[in-house]
């Protein structure tokens, strides 16, 4: 039942309206010359004024409007006592339960509904740039998720095990070694068809190899240190990575890696192609739609796999250790042991991505390991509420999505003219954006925590009393 | 004494230097098997660092802390022990350890110590259950096959950890706690959280349980239950217990032996009415300097 509303005031329309013209008057006086002038060059190479009073009166009637606005619902809300929220929130529980199950099912009738609805032409660029884009970035923040989420290790080199898994699977599958075994044992059509799918568990278990190799120096770090150090550890791969030549091929990178075949059957126009094999009219669609179930699998593999290790003691000792690390230690927890445990899981599915962003793209060179992807990532698993797979996807649409967006906002060009590119104010909305959820949710989109195990009844745990970790 | 005939814990010579301050000097004393032992002085005499060198977290500068499962003849056999390399040695009548030698969760782990801490450390952000069942993570981490076995869900795990989870009823039943066991950890009142540390360090089945100031932040009817829960603990799990206590009503009703620290050297060993008695303990707590001072405070205070 609503609470009876206390008698109130009623709002003062006049005074806002006052306010509001105030307001626009404000802006008129400032955005006069800065949006309604526009100094261009003529052919004569002399310089004009170009008035834009369209441009500048939209913005002051958008001030007058925005600040009527947010008088009214000040004045409204001025009498209202806000409710105080209940300590436990089963419902953020329930929305991750089917909110979940409902996107797992859209995904898998997403590059399905894509073709129908913009055909094979301009399906790819949705499946491709968007699904698999935003898929790769997920697989990434839920790996990340293991080791800053739950462990509380703050790893701001997560690149370099994507980069471990991207090169192993390249180097692995381009080897004039290895495909000659592979020639004289098997058959000269063995390698190129089968190489992603004997590569990529390689390639995770080279990520996790390398993973713990960065957690054993760093064990005794925490906080600042230890992100520093982690920092330096994606560098230095990189760094190796275009230096030593002869191993990477340098800034060159490696190209023509072999792309993913339909377990056996590759995607080419030839007799024995996919196309041909099933019936169907031969386009590159057919690969895009592979590669998009592939990474979806592999990304729920990652999902399935973090969710059930949270509830092993080996995912609870995670969480204990994000809380105290000293506790953990005085309970008989062998603190070595589960850090490095977090840091090879993690990075294995880092490895996997890797392997699989190697296959889908067929080059790769250092430049796609740079650390600026690491921090998209951390900022995925940072923005989405450490610990919570659905806040993983929320901030990769949102993230990843937003700024693919951008670029199709073309019809901006007949507004701000022909030079305006929105996609190059990508850094700038995207550091706005992650200003605004820090003041807005400081502890991400999902911020509540789902006990891994209950006795009567599951109650979310707030974000207040969860610990971020330090190290 | 049981101290005398039957100890668990046989602490010899334990100093512990930080740079030029000597916080635990040249340290005696034995823990009886089934006693409540109580480690007492005033601030800053040293007691707090004596239970980080028990339970590993500090290796002590020189000395021995020998523990010993079963009824090992620990003075039989610590020299021979001593001379190895070894932290550990099993025998048919059970087996003696020597924490100085092992890493702070092996004295957990493997010797069986558990202990709670001056400043409540638990798992905030976890429940209640949850912080019991992290307690158990090394018979589980066991039972899941170090992960892999409980990853693809085999059954051996599933019914280990209903196991797991019926311990931590139990000791949430004992701690009146069983009502909250879903609600996360930071949310118990100051008190729940004291006695839920005590129920998570129990869940690790220890030996020796060593409570650093249990009552801190009681009240006198909190105070009294928590000598009824210690009292359980001892007679019947089997359990001794070692405590660092400030407050001298739970010191005097539960303990069965004391002993008193003062500069980090003992100054006082004995049971409660010894203790209470002795003119050097009434000096260390009152500042007295001399003996003839000491029986004008004693005439004072009515002893």
């Amino acid at each position: 039942m609503m609470m009876e509303a206390p008698a109130r005031e009623p709002v003062n329309l006049a005074g806002l309206l006052k306010d509001a013209a105030f307001a626009a008057a404000i802006a008129f006086g400032l955005f006069s010359l800065l949006l309604g002038l526009k100094t261009d060059q003529t052919l004569n190479n002399q310089m004009v004024l170009v008035p834009r009073p369209g441009l500048l009166f939209t913005v002051v009637g958008l001030v007058f409007v925005g600040r009527f606005l947010i008088g009214y619902w000040q004045a409204i809300n001025a009498g209202k006592i806000k409710k105080k929220k209940a300590a436990a929130t089963p419902l953020a529980l329930k929305i991750e339960k089917y909110g979940t199950a409902a996107f797992v099912g859209f995904l898998f009738v997403y590059p399905m509904v894509v073709l129908g609805t913009a055909g094979p032409s301009g399906a790819i660029k949705w499946i491709d740039n968007f699904g698999i884009q935003i898929l790769i970035y997920i697989m990434l923040g839920w790996g990340l998720n293991i080791v800053v989420g739950l462990a509380g290790l703050l790893d701001l080199g997560y690149v370099a095990f994507y980069a471990v898994g991207a090169y192993s699977y390249a180097l692995l599958a381009t080897s004039e070694p290895v495909k000659e075994f592979m020639a004289s044992t098997i058959g000269p059509s063995f390698w190129p068809l089968w190489a992603f799918w004997i590569c990529l568990p390689v390639a995770g278990i080279l990520a996790a190899f390398w993973g713990v190799l960065l957690g054993f120096p760093v064990l005794r770090l925490r906080g600042d240190y230890l992100a520093i150090v982690t920092l330096a550890f994606g560098e230095i791969i990189r760094l190796v990575l275009i230096n030593w030549v002869d191993f990477s091929g340098g800034y060159a990178g490696i190209s023509s890696i072999p792309r993913p075949s339909f377990f056996g059957v590759p995607f080419n126009a030839t007799e024995s192609g996919f196309a041909a094999t099933f019936g169907l009219e031969f386009t590159p669609i057919y690969r895009t739609i592979f590669l998009f179930y592939v990474i979806l699998v592999l990304a729920l593999v990652t999902a399935l796999v973090s969710t059930r290790l949270r509830r092993l003691p080996v995912g609870r000792a995670w969480e204990a250790l994000r809380e105290d690390e000293i506790a953990c230690r005085s309970l008989g927890i062998n603190t070595v042991n589960t850090k490095l445990t977090a840091f090879a899981i993690g990075a294995m599915f880092g490895g996997f991505a890797g392997a699989f962003f190697a296959a889908r793209q067929g080059f790769i060179s250092p430049e796609s390991f740079v650390f600026l992807e690491s921090a998209q990532i951390l900022a995925i698993v940072v923005l989405g509420g450490m610990g919570s797979l659905l806040g993983v996807v929320i901030a990769s649409i949102l993230l990843v999505g937003g700024v693919e967006l951008l670029r199709e906002l073309d019809f901006l060009k007949a507004y701000f003219g022909d030079g305006f590119d929105p996609a190059q104010y990508r850094m700038l909305i995207f550091g706005a954006c992650m200003v605004l959820m820090m003041l807005w949710k400081p502890r991400g989109l999902i911020s509540v925590r789902e006990p891994s195990v209950f006795l009567k009844e599951k109650k979310a745990v707030s974000s207040d009393l969860v610990k971020e970790g330090h190290g | 004494m049981r101290a005398l005939s039957d100890p668990i814990l046989k602490v010899q010579n334990l100093t512990m230097r930080f740079g030029g301050l000597v916080a635990v000097n040249d340290l005696s004393f034995t823990a009886g098997r089934g006693d409540i032992t109580a480690l007492i002085g005033p601030n800053g005499a040293g007691k707090t660092t004596v239970f980080n060198c028990i339970t590993g977290f500090y290796k002590p500068t020189t000395g021995r802390m020998a523990l010993r499962h079963g009824t090992v003849d620990i003075d039989a056999h610590v020299e021979r022990l001593t001379d190895t390399p070894n932290d550990h040695l099993v025998m048919a009548e059970g087996s003696l350890y020597l924490l100085e030698r092992m890493p702070d969760f092996h004295v957990s782990a493997r010797a069986k110590v558990a202990r709670t801490f001056q400043n409540i450390r638990l798992f905030s952000g976890m429940t209640v259950l949850e912080n019991l069942m992290v307690a158990q993570h090394n018979p589980l981490m066991v039972a899941s096959n170090w992960t892999l076995g409980g990853l693809l869900g085999f059954s051996g795990f599933r019914k280990r950890e209903l196991e797991a989870i019926e311990t931590a009823k139990y000791w949430l039943e004992k701690t009146k706690l069983i009502d909250r066991a879903d609600d996360p950890a930071g949310d118990l009142p100051y008190g729940d959280q004291r006695r839920l540390e005590i129920a998570r360090a129990m869940c690790t089945e220890p030996v020796l349980l060593c409570l650093d100031e249990p009552a801190a932040g009681l009240n006198p009817r909190e105070s009294l239950e928590l000598n009824a829960l210690l009292r359980a603990i001892r007679d019947d799990h089997g359990t001794s217990l070692l405590l660092i206590e400030h407050d001298m009503s739970v010191v005097m009703e539960i303990s069965d032996h004391v002993v008193v620290l003062d500069y980090g050297t003992k100054i006082s060993d004995g049971t409660p009415e010894q203790v209470r008695s002795d003119p050097k303990v009434i000096a260390a707590y009152l500042g007295a300097e001399d003996e003839a001072e000491v029986e004008k405070i004693e005439a004072e205070v009515g002893l």
